[in-house]
């Protein structure tokens, strides 16, 4: 047996990997050299006006098809256009339950949840959302969730005390709005609509569809006509996923927008292309979203993003996987990703190595919009705050 | 229930041979942690449909495991022993329903923060039983070889890119008699060596004529079966109550006899060919999937001694409830994108085959069906070298077995 190939591939490794290629390709700098005061004190005059975006980099996706030398094909928006601008953080772990929905609640909570990634269930702690709305005395219309599937529909709220139900984020599911909104007419939106890659076989059912229908009219300024008229004109459930977001930034500017993306996770079909493809895409509709972000009256000058994966996928080399297709193995691959981080108060062209948790997250924003994730598990991120 | 309870008895539902050979292990294997055994279990009630040589390395295993003195046994299974288990899991009838037990027990460790624990009590008993039970020496050293790109006229990217650094790229094959010359090095080998599913040829598409000597599998061949899983399973989820686990459940439990396979079809086969497309995911709906899928399996259950894989185009990419609902004989193709899969594929097929007995003296070959590019690996085989010369694939297949 040749063991020479089960080589060591710790979370370190993975992230020195990037560290060496971004300041290699991007001439970035490493940001230990540069750590000094907060940008966000700097910030602070600012901080009532302060945006976040975050985006979780849709279903997962490995360091060989992203940032090391020979992923970089993949991903020529963020590399160019916005790692140059972004704080780059190498390390990024995520030692909680490497499903999609768990993982999104984890991230959305800062805690690792155990709640079943299939089932639909809130998550068991509070999440960013009611934390930011309870503190900061914001409507509901300040923070929304666009996610990708039926199965993320309650990601915005907890049930705890406290906190919960009409606490949370709104949720808008563009996949069920466009089901919704076509039903009854000839129109083909099946290559929009399909739900999830983990188990294809299942779209949980959700009752109702009135209230979303209000959504796309009221909220959206949509008419059902406009709405899927448009739908026709794009290829893939995330394409869909930012022409919503950029429709609620518009009308409705949240200051705490989470967008989903999961085209990606088509990996678990087997076929490499089409989870190239899927990096492709969201590396295309990352950018267009951070152009959004530097247009867009209600944003420009006062937005983080945060760009991450919710996890990795298994190695190539992992005997209990079948590599790049799941992330059932739990190893170092499919645990440590990266995030990036661009905008208001953010250094920009810096590579981080210090480890942080997928759970520091959410203290991060914590810290740089002033309130207080009281159940978190995780750590504001140092250099961010 | 645990380990120490078992008895004979237990084991009733079990098929006749796995039933003999628990009978004989029993002694050893009730010494062993809850969180261990059902996984041991899961590939015992197999036993009588599995391949020779999985047999003989079961065998093996009891029998290294019954032979441990107990001060050994601890040492070998003191990780598994400190893994926690519920309650509920102890309760689950685990003996009957082993796979679905380990899909229960893989849950329980996510949520419990223990699956890096449970990984590495896995690694460490791997290793120790590698240590202990030394491969027999092979007949012959192990081959393969991979075909892709079926149907792509021209391809300007460069190919093999994670193949090369490990064996020397040629650009500049004769295409002509390609195909025929890997075909005639299969069926040599297998007259050479014949061995009862010692020998494979997997396909993307409709399999060449071959020997009886040679397994052959393909993706055409198992469409009825294909399709009657996939009906089977559109009735299942359509069942109320029934959701991913449940279904899950239903497939682990499934016979070839469930899905129309005769019952004079070769029993270890037909269900190894079940399996590819009930364990496997992807497998009925792309082709491409189907043929990495099948290589891994040939190689981690069977342990090819040649394994000769033909990729071909899947069909182009659909909504997934489409795909899912089968019967679309004439679909669309696309060849480009399955150039991707089976590159990839064809990497895969030789991690696989690195993960084998004799690894370092087997011989690997990737080759652009119809084209001049191939990547050959073996023992004298330079590593990540180039050659534009002008070479027959005789020369290769001769070349990476020297």
């Amino acid at each position: 047996m040749n063991r020479s190939l089960y080589r060591s591939e710790t979370p370190f490794a993975v992230s020195r990997t990037r560290r060496d290629f971004l300041r290699d390709a991007a001439g970035l700098l490493l940001g230990g050299a540069v750590l000094q005061a907060s940008p966000f004190i700097r910030a602070e005059s600012t901080r009532k006006k302060r945006k976040v975006v975050v985006v979780t980099f849709g279903g997962g996706a490995r360091d060989q098809e992203t940032f090391a030398p020979e992923g970089q094909e993949n991903i020529p928006h963020m590399l160019s256009e916005m790692a140059p601008q972004s704080s780059f953080f190498t390390h990024v772990t995520n030692q909680g339950i490497l499903g999609h929905y768990v993982a999104t609640a984890s991230l959305a909570t800062g805690v690792y949840e155990t709640l079943n990634n299939f089932a639909s269930v809130a998550p068991e702690h509070p999440t960013v959302f009611e934390y930011f709305r309870k503190e900061l005395r914001r409507p509901s219309s300040d923070a929304w969730v666009v996610a990708p599937s039926n199965g993320f529909h309650r990601i915005g709220e907890s049930e705890v005390r406290g906190f919960g139900p009409g606490q949370g984020a709104r949720v808008i599911l563009p996949k069920r709005l466009l089901g919704i909104a076509s039903a009854g007419t000839n129109a083909d939106f099946e290559h929009l609509l399909h739900d999830n890659y983990e188990t294809p076989l299942y779209t949980p059912a959700l009752a109702g569809g009135e209230v979303e229908l209000q959504q796309l009219e009221m909220i959206l300024k949509l008419s059902i006509a406009d709405f899927t008229s448009h739908a026709r004109s794009l290829s893939s459930p995330d394409e869909l996923s930012l022409y919503i977001a950029k429709r609620l930034m518009r009308e409705e500017a949240p200051s705490l927008l989470w967008i989903t993306m999961h085209d990606i996770d088509v990996a678990h079909s087997g076929a490499y292309s089409l989870y190239i493809d899927g990096i492709r895409r969201t590396d295309r509709l990352c950018a267009e979203l951070w152009r959004v972000i530097q247009t867009e009256p209600e944003y420009a000058g006062n937005t983080t993003m945060f760009v991450l994966p919710d996890f990795g996928r298994d190695s190539d080399f992992d005997a209990g996987g079948n590599g790049f297709q799941h992330h059932r193995t739990g190893d170092p691959a499919s645990r440590t990703t990266w995030m990036m981080v661009l905008g208001q108060g953010v250094r920009h062209g810096v590579v981080y190595d210090t480890p942080v948790q997928s759970v520091d997250l959410v203290p991060s924003i914590g810290a740089m919009m002033g309130f207080s994730p009281s159940q978190s598990s995780g750590n504001p991120i140092r250099e961010l705050v | 229930m645990l380990p120490r309870d078992l008895k004979i008895e237990s084991f009733a539902s079990y098929p006749p041979e796995a039933r003999l050979l628990l009978g004989k292990h029993l002694q050893g294997i009730r010494r062993l942690p809850m969180a261990f055994v059902p996984s041991l279990l899961r590939e015992v009630i197999d036993y009588d449909y599995r391949f020779p040589l999985e047999r003989s390395v079961l065998e093996k295993e009891l029998s290294t495991i019954g032979g441990l003195p107990d001060s050994q046994v601890h040492e070998w299974f003191g990780s598994f022993a400190s893994i926690s288990i519920s309650p509920s899991l102890e309760n689950f009838d685990w003996v009957n329903l082993p796979a679905q037990f380990v899909e229960k027990e893989a849950a329980y460790l996510w949520s419990t923060h223990q699956l890096d624990a449970f990984r590495k009590a896995a690694t460490d008993y791997g290793d120790r039983l590698d240590r202990a039970n030394q491969p027999e020496p092979l007949p012959v050293r192990r081959l393969g070889i991979a075909v892709v790109g079926q149907g792509v006229a021209t391809y300007d990217q460069p190919l093999f890119r994670n193949l090369r650094k490990h064996g020397t790229y040629f650009s500049n094959v004769r295409a002509e008699g390609g195909l025929g010359t890997l075909f005639a090095v299969l069926e040599k080998r297998s007259e050479a060596h014949p061995a009862p599913y010692a020998h494979w040829y997997v396909d993307g598409g409709a399999a060449r004529a071959v020997n009886a000597g040679i397994t052959t599998i393909s993706y055409d061949a198992l469409t009825p079966l294909r399709n009657s899983l996939l009906k089977r399973m559109q009735t299942e989820i359509d069942r109320p109550g029934m959701g991913p686990e449940e279904l899950r459940t239903v497939l682990a439990r499934m016979n070839p006899s469930d899905l129309g396979i005769t019952k004079n079809a070769d029993p270890v086969l037909s269900r190894f060919e079940m399996k590819l497309f009930t364990e496997g995911s992807g497998t009925q709906i792309y082709s491409t999937t189907f043929a990495q899928w099948a290589a891994r399996e040939t190689l981690r259950r069977a342990q090819a001694l040649t394994l000769l894989v033909r990729f071909a185009p899947r069909q182009r990419q659909r909504p997934m409830n489409e795909l899912l609902a089968g019967g679309h004989g004439d679909a669309d193709l696309d060849p480009d994108g399955s150039l991707i899969d089976a590159e990839m594929g064809a990497y895969y097929h030789w991690i696989d085959q690195q993960r084998l007995p004799d690894a370092e003296r087997s011989g690997f070959i990737a080759w652009f069906e119809g084209h001049g590019s191939a990547v050959a690996i073996g023992p004298t085989m330079p590593k990540g070298a180039e050659s534009n010369t002008a070479v027959e694939m005789e020369h290769l297949t001769s070349s990476v077995l020297t």
